[in-house]
């Protein structure tokens, strides 16, 4: 028996959840712990997508709720003892994740790309930005808890009924539960979603300063692309989270991937080598990133961008 | 505040990482290096002691090596360390490795335990959260901001879209995301200093903690690899080659 955690985001049952979900398809059928407000609307995605049944937990007003999920998960899963609970690498999902772990005294497996139960439960994860996979076996007794990246399953609908809704009341974790959210804040995006775009241009530390990221925002304007960061200009400051790709950040796997100023460190591959094609721009021809890249141009960015722009703009 | 700050001590990233053949387990070399995403959480904390009139005390599990990475932290200002080092804890999962820092925290009585919300090398990034559960404390988790205000500690939360502001009275756990402050470099007087600074080594029977790791790695193989493509020198033309794959994609 197989349990999916599934936060709910503003657009209803997180992504990442809806692809664990056709997953866990496979592995028997799955048992949905969704987390948030929930609605008709979200409930039958969940069905149409193979749960046939919903434990509904809601946080308290002003709660982040993580703490309280958490104890009542623990209670659930002793009481139902699934064999694995998949969660998705994302923030809540690991708040979640790591905190019952603790609770249960149940091991767990980040990172996960695969996972598959014949003969016991294991993972599959990525080491070294992708270039050897590692296969871990759980022991012991179950649940077996995994956090598994978002993008390593398509997400299909299996055109199932409504699944059976149970509301799980929160208990009161005590001090534990004392985190309260007091704001939040949404940052203005605009054009294609990276998760989404069929083209991704991807700015790195190469640019040289926030303002040259510039170029790579003129760069996707003709193409209808997405715009990506490495982390090192995330941190630097010069443009938001959002845009990070990685290890942290988003996992995409575009049609087309063009890297300029990437040095290629294993962090960000792991977030992007699954593109159909990689292009890469760097000036030093030694960086790792030409080694997945099906054309590595040796140049600056500021020679070879302003002509690629103007390129395509007067197509 | 009385502050501790989880730090790691990993093979310096810039070498390239090997595997014991039988367990799969990273080697770890004597000589190891602070964990570049800790420096920020040693930041923090010494930020928070600095307006608080506080202590940051540096808790660490792995083994000691010639301490190294350790006083690299020490260097930039923290008090002291407790470091847990036992040949047993080789190859802890991350359920073990919280278990061994809640047992060494907790008798402390910390105000603010600080992580880093993934390590460089293990990056299972929810040591943190089993932390706080087992410490029973709340956990304001990937900080990008913090600000401590009597017993109060609020951080903006990084969140997919933006942040969230949250806040919890402390006893309290934060980890902090790389980029939320700039860490300092150690002065000389820092590295003297932090020669002198006391380092308390434990072992697991000393925590009272038994080890049981219910994960094993049972096969590591290379991943199918891309087939490499071209490599050409711009010469003026390189943004012809783009254009000229840009149709073969079929994107424009
Ligand atoms: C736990 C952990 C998680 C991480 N998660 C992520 C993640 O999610 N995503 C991520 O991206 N990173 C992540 N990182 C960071 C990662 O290790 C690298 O530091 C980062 O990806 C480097 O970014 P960069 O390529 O922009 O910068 P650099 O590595 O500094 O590379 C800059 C490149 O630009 C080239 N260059 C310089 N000038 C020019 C020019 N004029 N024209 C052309 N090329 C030029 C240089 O040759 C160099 O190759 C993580 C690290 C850790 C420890
Ligand atoms: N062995 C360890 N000793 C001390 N702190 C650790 C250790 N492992 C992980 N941490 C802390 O937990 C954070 C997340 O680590 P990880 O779970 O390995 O991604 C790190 O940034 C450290 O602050």
């Amino acid at each position: 028996m197989a349990w999916v955690f599934i936060e709910e985001t503003e657009t209803g049952p997180a992504a990442v959840g809806l692809e664990i979900l056709t997953k866990a398809r496979e592995l028997g059928s799955p048992t949905v712990i969704y987390f948030g407000a929930g609605s008709e609307a979200a409930f039958a995605t969940l069905g149409d997508y193979g749960a046939t049944e919903v434990f509904h937990l809601v946080p308290a007003e002003g709660s982040t709720g993580i703490a309280a999920a958490t104890a009542a998960m623990a209670d659930l899963a002793t009481e139902h003892n699934p064999d694995v609970i998949l969660f998705g690498q994302t923030y809540t999902d690991r708040d979640v994740a790591g905190r019952l772990s603790a609770r249960m005294g149940k091991t767990i497996i980040s990172n996960g790309i695969d996972v598959a139960v014949d003969g016991g439960v294991g993972v599959t994860t990525e080491l070294f930005g992708g270039a050897q996979l590692v296969t871990t076996m759980f022991e012991g007794e179950g649940p077996h808890l995994v956090l598994l990246r978002p993008k390593s399953f398509p997400a299909e609908p299996a055109g199932g009924a409504a699944p059976t809704v149970t509301a799980v009341p929160l208990p009161d974790p005590g001090h534990a539960g004392a985190a309260r959210v007091v704001g939040n804040f949404i940052e203005e995006s605009q054009g294609p979603k990276l998760e989404e775009a069929a083209v991704i241009i991807a700015g790195g530390r190469g640019l040289g300063s926030a303002e040259a990221f510039g170029l790579i925002e003129q760069l996707a304007a003709p193409l209808k692309a997405a715009t990506g960061a490495t982390r090192a200009i995330v941190d630097a400051g010069w443009v938001p989270y959002s845009k990070q790709v990685g290890q942290t950040g988003k996992t995409v796997k575009p049609d087309v991937y063009i890297a300029c100023g990437i040095s290629g460190a294993m962090q960000h591959l792991v977030g992007m080598k699954d593109s159909k094609m990689i292009i890469a721009i760097n000036k030093d021809e030694e960086a790792p990133i030409f080694g997945v890249a099906d054309l590595g141009i040796v140049g600056d960015v500021h020679q070879v961008l302003p002509k690629l722009i103007e390129a395509l703009e007067n197509r | 505040m009385k502050i501790a700050v989880c730090v790691k001590q990993i093979p310096d990233p810039a070498s390239p990482y090997e595997l014991d053949p039988t367990t799969y387990n990273l080697i770890r070399p004597n000589e190891q290096v602070l964990d570049d995403t800790d420096r920020y959480g040693v930041e923090v904390g010494l930020q928070i002691a600095g307006d608080t009139d506080g202590t940051v005390t540096l808790v660490s599990m792995g083994p000691s090596g010639n301490l190294n990475g350790i006083r690299q932290a020490l260097a930039m200002g923290a008090d002291g360390a407790i470091l847990v080092d036992d040949e047993a804890l080789k190859g802890s999962d991350s359920l073990t490795t919280a278990k061994i820092l809640a047992a060494a925290i907790a008798p402390e009585s910390f105000d603010i335990v600080i992580a880093g919300t993934e390590s460089t090398d293990g990056y299972s990034g929810i040591l943190p959260q089993q932390l706080a559960e087992l410490l029973g404390v709340p956990a304001l988790t990937y900080a990008k901001k913090i600000d401590v205000d009597g017993s109060t500690v609020r951080i903006n939360r990084q969140t997919a879209t933006g942040f969230d502001t949250i806040e919890a009275p402390t006893p309290v756990l934060v980890s902090v995301t790389a980029g939320v402050v700039e860490p300092r470099y150690p002065t000389f007087k820092g590295i003297m200093d932090a020669k002198k600074k006391p380092v308390d080594t434990k072992t697991a029977g000393d925590l009272g903690v038994d080890i049981q790791v219910d994960q094993r790695i049972v096969m590591v193989v290379p991943a199918p690899s891309r087939s490499g493509g071209q490599v050409i020198v711009d010469e003026g033309d390189g943004h012809e080659k783009i254009v000229a794959m840009l149709e073969q994609a079929k994107v424009i």
